[in-house]
C-alpha cells in the first residue's frame, strides 16, 4: 500500500503527471525547501510517515487533507514550531536553501521562515507595535516606520489602518486582525511564509481578501498554506499536496491534482467522498 | 404520606409547582432559612466591623480631624496623637519590601510558568504554598535572631561604608529598623506574588507565545516582550495583593522595626508602623482618646487594604478574562 | 550567526537562568526556615516543654503546657464558630441564593478576608472584651473564628459548585427534595474538598498572633476557665522572643518548631486529601 504511494512522488521535482510542459516548467523551478523522509512522533504515536516533498521558490504550495491527516504538523516542522510541544520528535531531513534546518539556530530559522496561525493572534499592543515587533527585536536597519508601512501595504491593510496606527490591534475585525498578523510576519522579511488554515476563523469576505493577498505575496516570498478548503487550495496554490492519515498520497501542480488526480484516494477526497 | 409529597396533583394550591407546605415538610424551606441566616451573618459581621471601627474612633476624628494625619507627635501623656510617623513607617517598610519582592517574585513566577517542566513547577509551587502558610510570628522570630544580627554586623556597616553618602544609609546600625522590617516583609510576601503571578502567566494563551517565537524571538524575548506584557494587569494585581498583605502585616514587623515613632530618611533608623503600634500599645492604652486614636489607625489600615484588595481583584479578573477571550474582538 | 543574534541568545540564556535563580532562592527560604527551627528548636525541646508550666524568670527549665492547651481551646472555639457559619453560608450561596444576594455575601466575605488580622483583633476586643470588662478565652476564640469564616465560606462554595449537574439531576429525578439532594448527594461528593478547606482554614488561624494580643491576652499559668485569659503558642513565642532572657529565647524556638510543624503537617495532609480526590475523579 505504502509502496504504491512513493513512486508517485519524487523528492525534488513536485509534478508527477504526464504533462510535459508541467514537467519542464517544474524542472526550471528552484526549490526553497526540501523535505525528505520525514517521520514525526508525539510520544510513541507516529503522526507523519516518510514524507518527502519540495517547496518551490516564490510559489504557493498548499497542503490539503481531512482533519487529523498531519498537514498542520508537517507545516509546523518547517520552522520547528513543533519543538514547543513536549514529547514531539522529528526524524528525517528538512533543507532550507540546501542547509538542514535542524542544524540551524532555531531563532534565526524562524526569522527566515515565518508563520501565521489558524486564529488571529495579535499582541495586545497597538497596530503599529504589533508590526514593529519583529524589526525591533531583530534590529532592522530600515527605519521602523517605513518597514511597518511597507508590511501593512503588502498585507493590503495599510489603507484601512493608516489613520489609526496607534489604536489597539484588538479593535480590528477578525479579518483585519489576520491580515495584521500576516503584516507582522512579513515585517521581518521572511524567505518562506507558513500559513496554518489562515481563514478558518474568518467570514467569506475576509477570506476572499486573504486569498487574493496570498497570490500577490508570491512576489516577496515562498508560501506554504494549510487548508481544509479544497476550493481555496485550487484558487490560490501552484502546487498541492494531499495528505491522508500521516502519509503523502499525491503531490502535483494544482490544476493537475484537481483535474486528473493520479491516486484514487485523491480523487475520492476532491470529489467529496471523504467527509 | 411522605412519599406522596413530591407528586402534588396539579389541582394543588400552586399549580405546576410543589406547594409551600410540601416543601416545608421536605425541609427545603427550613434549610433555606437556616443557611440564609448563616450567610446573612457574614454580611452582618462585616458591616458591624466597619461600624465599630467608625464609631470607635469618633473622638479623635472630631478632635484632630485631618491633623491626625498631618502631625507627628504621639504623646499619650499630653493627649497628643499624630499618626504621621506610623503612616510613614508603614509606607517605607512596604516600599522596601516591594523593591525586593517584586523582581524576585516575578522572576520566580516566570521560571515556574514558562521554563520549568510541569512536574518541577508543581513541586516548587507546593513548597511556595507551604511558605505562604508559615505564620508571621515565625518570620518575626527568625527576623529577630537571624536578620537583625546579620543587618547590624554585616549588611548595614557595608551599606554605610559604600553608600553612606546617601541620606538613606546614615546613622548608627541598630539592626532593628525600617530596612530590616522591609526585608522580613519581602520574604513574607514573595510567595503570594509567585503563586498569583504564576497562575496568571499560565493563563496567557499559547498562541501569543507561538506568534512571538514564529517571528524569530528568543525564548526570553517571547516571555518578556509578549507574555509578560499580556499578563501585565494581572501581575500588577498580584503585587497589589502582596502590598495589602505587607501594609497589614503585624507581628513580624512589630518584632524587628524598633517601635520608635520617628520619621527619618535613613532606612537604618528604627521606626514604627500602623499595625505594630496597635499591637504594642493597644493593650496598655489608658484613656478614651488614646484607645480611640489607635482604633482610628486601625480604620486607616482597613481602608488602605480594602482599596488595594479591591483593585487587585479587579485587575486579576480583567487579565484572566482577556486570556479566555482573545483574538476576535 | 550574527553578533546581534549571538547577543540576543546570550541575554535570553542569562535572563532565563536568573529567573531560575529567583525560584531557587524563594524555595530555599522554606528549607532555611525549617532547618533553623529544627536546629534551634530541636535542641531546646524536651518532655518538660509539653508537660510543665513556664518557670519563673531566672529559673531554668519549665515548659509551655498551658500555651499548648490554650491554643487547643482557642482553636476549638474558632472551629465551632468559623466552620458552621462558613459551611452553611456556602450551601446557601451555592444552592439557594439569587445572584444579587450571593454577590453581597461574597463581597462581604472577601472584604472580611482582606481585613488585617490586627484590625480583627480590635473588632473582637470591642465586641467580646469591652462589654465583659475582661480578656477571655472566648474573645480569642471569637477573633480566630471570625478569620476562619471567609476562608471556609469561599472555598466550600467553590467545591459545592464543582459537583457535576448530572449528579444533582440524578438525585432530583429520584424524587429527592432539594435539601435531601444537598445532604445525601452534593455534600458527600464534595466532602474531600470541604475537608481540605476546613483544614487549611484551621492551619491558617493556628499561627495567628495579632488577633489574640488583646483578646485572649496571655497567661503565665493554667487558664482557670473559658472566661479568663489564656496563654497560646503564638503569643508565647512573641512574648518570649522579645524578652531579654536567653532561656526564654530557647523556649521560643521550641514553641516555634512545634507550631510550624503542626501547621505544615496540616497543610500537607490537606493537600494530600485534595490531590487524592482529583486523581480519583480523573481515573
Amino acid at each position: 500500500m505504502h509502496a504504491s504511494v512513493r513512486p508517485a512522488v519524487s523528492v525534488n521535482i513536485p509534478p508527477t503527471g504526464t504533462n510535459t510542459a508541467a514537467r519542464e516548467s517544474a524542472a526550471a523551478l528552484s526549490m526553497r525547501m526540501t523535505v525528505s523522509k520525514v517521520n514525526f512522533f508525539y510520544g510513541s504515536k507516529q503522526t507523519l510517515f516518510d514524507i518527502s516533498l519540495g517547496i518551490a521558490t516564490n510559489k504557493v504550495t498548499a497542503l490539503i487533507g481531512p482533519s487529523g491527516c498531519g498537514k498542520s504538523t508537517l507545516l509546523r516542522t518547517l520552522n520547528r514550531m513543533h519543538e514547543t510541544v513536549r514529547g514531539a520528535r522529528l526524524e528525517g531531513e528538512i533543507l532550507l536553501d540546501g542547509k538542514n534546518i535542524l542544524g540551524l539556530d532555531v531563532t534565526a530559522l524562524r526569522r527566515r521562515v515565518g508563520m501565521v496561525f489558524q486564529r488571529p493572534n495579535p499582541f495586545p499592543k497597538s497596530i503599529f507595535d504589533n508590526v514593529a515587533y519583529g524589526p525591533r527585536i531583530n534590529g532592522s536597519k530600515e527605519p521602523i516606520g517605513e518597514s511597518v508601512e511597507k508590511s501593512l501595504r503588502r498585507a493590503a491593510l495599510w489603507d484601512e489602518v493608516k489613520d489609526h496606527l496607534h489604536k489597539s490591534a484588538y479593535e480590528l475585525s477578525g479579518g483585519q486582525q489576520q491580515r495584521l498578523c500576516i503584516a507582522r510576519a512579513l515585517a521581518v522579511d521572511p524567505e518562506v511564509l507558513l500559513l496554518d488554515e489562515p481563514c478558518s476563523a474568518l467570514d467569506p469576505i475576509s477570506t476572499a481578501k486573504i486569498e487574493e493577498l496570498l497570490v500577490q505575496l508570491k512576489d516577496f516570498c515562498t508560501i506554504v498554506t494549510v487548508t481544509h478548503n479544497m476550493q481555496q487550495a485550487a484558487r490560490v496554490s501552484d502546487f498541492t499536496a494531499f495528505l491522508l492519515i500521516g502519509q503523502l498520497i499525491e503531490f502535483s501542480p494544482t490544476p493537475q491534482l484537481f483535474t486528473t488526480p493520479a491516486d484514487p484516494r485523491t480523487e475520492a477526497y476532491i470529489t467529496g467522498r471523504f467527509g | 404520606m411522605a412519599t406522596t409529597t413530591t407528586i402534588v396533583p396539579s389541582g394543588g394550591p400552586v399549580a405546576g409547582s410543589r406547594s409551600f407546605l410540601s416543601r416545608l415538610r421536605d425541609g427545603d424551606e427550613i434549610a433555606r432559612l437556616i443557611t440564609f441566616l448563616f450567610a446573612a451573618s457574614v454580611v452582618l459581621i462585616t458591616a458591624l466591623l466597619v461600624y465599630e471601627l467608625w464609631q470607635g474612633s469618633a473622638l479623635p476624628r472630631h478632635q484632630f480631624g485631618l491633623n491626625f494625619f498631618r502631625t507627628s507627635v504621639w504623646d499619650p501623656v499630653f493627649d497628643q496623637f499624630g499618626a504621621l510617623p506610623f503612616i510613614y513607617g508603614t509606607l517605607v517598610t512596604s516600599a522596601v519590601a516591594l523593591l525586593i519582592a517584586v523582581p524576585l517574585g516575578i522572576g520566580a513566577a516566570i521560571f515556574l510558568a514558562e521554563l520549568a517542566p510541569l512536574r518541577l513547577s508543581d513541586t516548587l509551587e507546593f513548597f511556595i504554598d507551604l511558605l505562604a502558610a508559615v505564620p508571621s510570628v515565625i518570620y518575626g522570630l527568625l527576623g529577630i535572631f537571624i536578620v537583625v544580627p546579620l543587618m547590624r554586623n554585616g549588611i548595614q556597616p557595608q551599606l554605610k561604608q559604600y553608600l553612606g553618602f546617601l541620606p538613606l544609609f546614615k546613622g548608627p546600625a541598630y539592626g532593628l529598623g525600617f530596612l530590616t522590617a522591609g526585608v522580613v516583609l519581602a520574604i513574607m510576601i514573595i510567595p503570594y506574588i509567585i503563586s498569583v503571578s504564576r497562575e496568571i502567566l499560565l493563563s496567557v494563551p499559547r498562541d501569543q507565545r507561538e506568534a512571538a517565537l514564529a517571528l524569530g524571538s528568543t525564548r526570553w524575548e517571547s516571555t518578556w516582550k509578549v507574555v509578560v506584557p499580556f499578563a501585565r494587569t494581572g501581575i500588577i494585581g498580584s503585587v497589589f495583593l502582596a502590598l495589602a498583605r505587607a501594609l497589614g502585616e503585624t507581628m513580624a514587623v512589630t518584632m524587628v522595626i524598633g517601635n520608635t515613632p520617628v520619621i527619618s530618611p535613613s532606612l537604618l533608623s528604627p521606626g514604627d508602623s500602623i499595625a505594630s503600634v496597635i499591637a504594642s500599645q493597644f493593650k496598655e492604652a489608658t484613656g478614651e482618646l488614646y484607645t480611640q486614636s489607635l482604633i482610628e489607625l486601625g480604620l486607616v489600615l482597613f481602608l488602605l487594604t480594602f482599596i488595594l484588595n479591591g483593585l487587585a481583584r479587579l485587575m486579576i479578573v480583567i487579565t484572566s478574562q482577556r486570556g479566555s477571550g482573545t483574538g476576535l474582538a | 550567526m550574527s553578533a546581534r543574534l549571538r547577543w540576543r541568545k546570550f541575554v535570553s540564556a542569562f535572563m532565563l537562568s536568573m529567573t531560575g535563580v529567583c525560584a531557587v532562592v524563594a524555595v530555599c527560604v522554606l528549607f532555611f526556615i525549617l532547618g533553623y527551627l529544627v536546629y534551634h528548636g530541636g535542641t531546646s525541646i524536651s518532655w518538660n516543654f509539653f508537660t510543665r508550666l513556664p518557670a519563673p524568670v531566672g529559673e531554668p527549665g519549665g515548659g509551655m503546657a498551658n500555651a499548648i492547651v490554650g491554643s487547643a481551646k482557642l482553636l476549638f472555639l474558632a472551629t465551632l464558630i468559623g466552620v458552621p457559619v462558613g459551611f452553611f453560608g456556602a450551601i446557601y450561596l451555592a444552592e439557594f441564593s439569587g445572584t444579587a444576594t450571593a454577590f453581597i455575601v461574597r463581597y462581604a466575605a472577601d472584604l472580611l478576608n482582606g481585613v488585617p488580622s490586627i484590625v480583627i483583633g480590635i473588632f473582637a476586643y470591642s465586641l467580646a472584651v469591652l462589654p465583659f470588662k475582661h480578656f477571655s478565652t472566648f474573645a480569642g476564640g471569637f477573633a480566630l473564628g471570625l478569620m476562619m469564616i471567609p476562608i471556609t465560606l469561599r472555598s466550600t462554595e467553590e467545591f459545592l459548585r464543582s459537583v457535576p449537574i448530572s449528579l444533582r439531576e440524578g438525585a432530583m429525578a429520584l424524587g429527592a427534595g432539594k435539601w435531601k439532594t444537598i445532604a445525601t448527594v452534593i455534600v458527600p461528593s464534595a466532602y474531600r474538598g470541604i475537608l481540605t478547606t476546613i483544614l487549611l482554614a484551621f492551619a491558617r488561624v493556628a499561627g495567628e498572633t495579632a488577633p489574640l494580643l488583646f483578646t485572649a491576652l496571655g497567661n503565665r499559668f493554667w487558664s482557670p476557665g473559658w472566661s479568663q485569659p489564656t496563654a497560646s503558642l503564638p503569643v508565647a513565642i512573641y512574648n518570649y522572643a522579645i524578652s531579654p532572657y536567653e532561656d526564654w529565647h530557647r523556649q521560643a524556638w521550641a514553641a516555634g518548631l512545634v507550631l510550624l510543624a503542626l501547621i505544615l503537617i496540616i497543610n500537607i495532609v490537606a493537600r494530600g486529601i485534595l490531590a487524592r480526590s482529583v486523581s480519583v475523579s480523573r481515573s
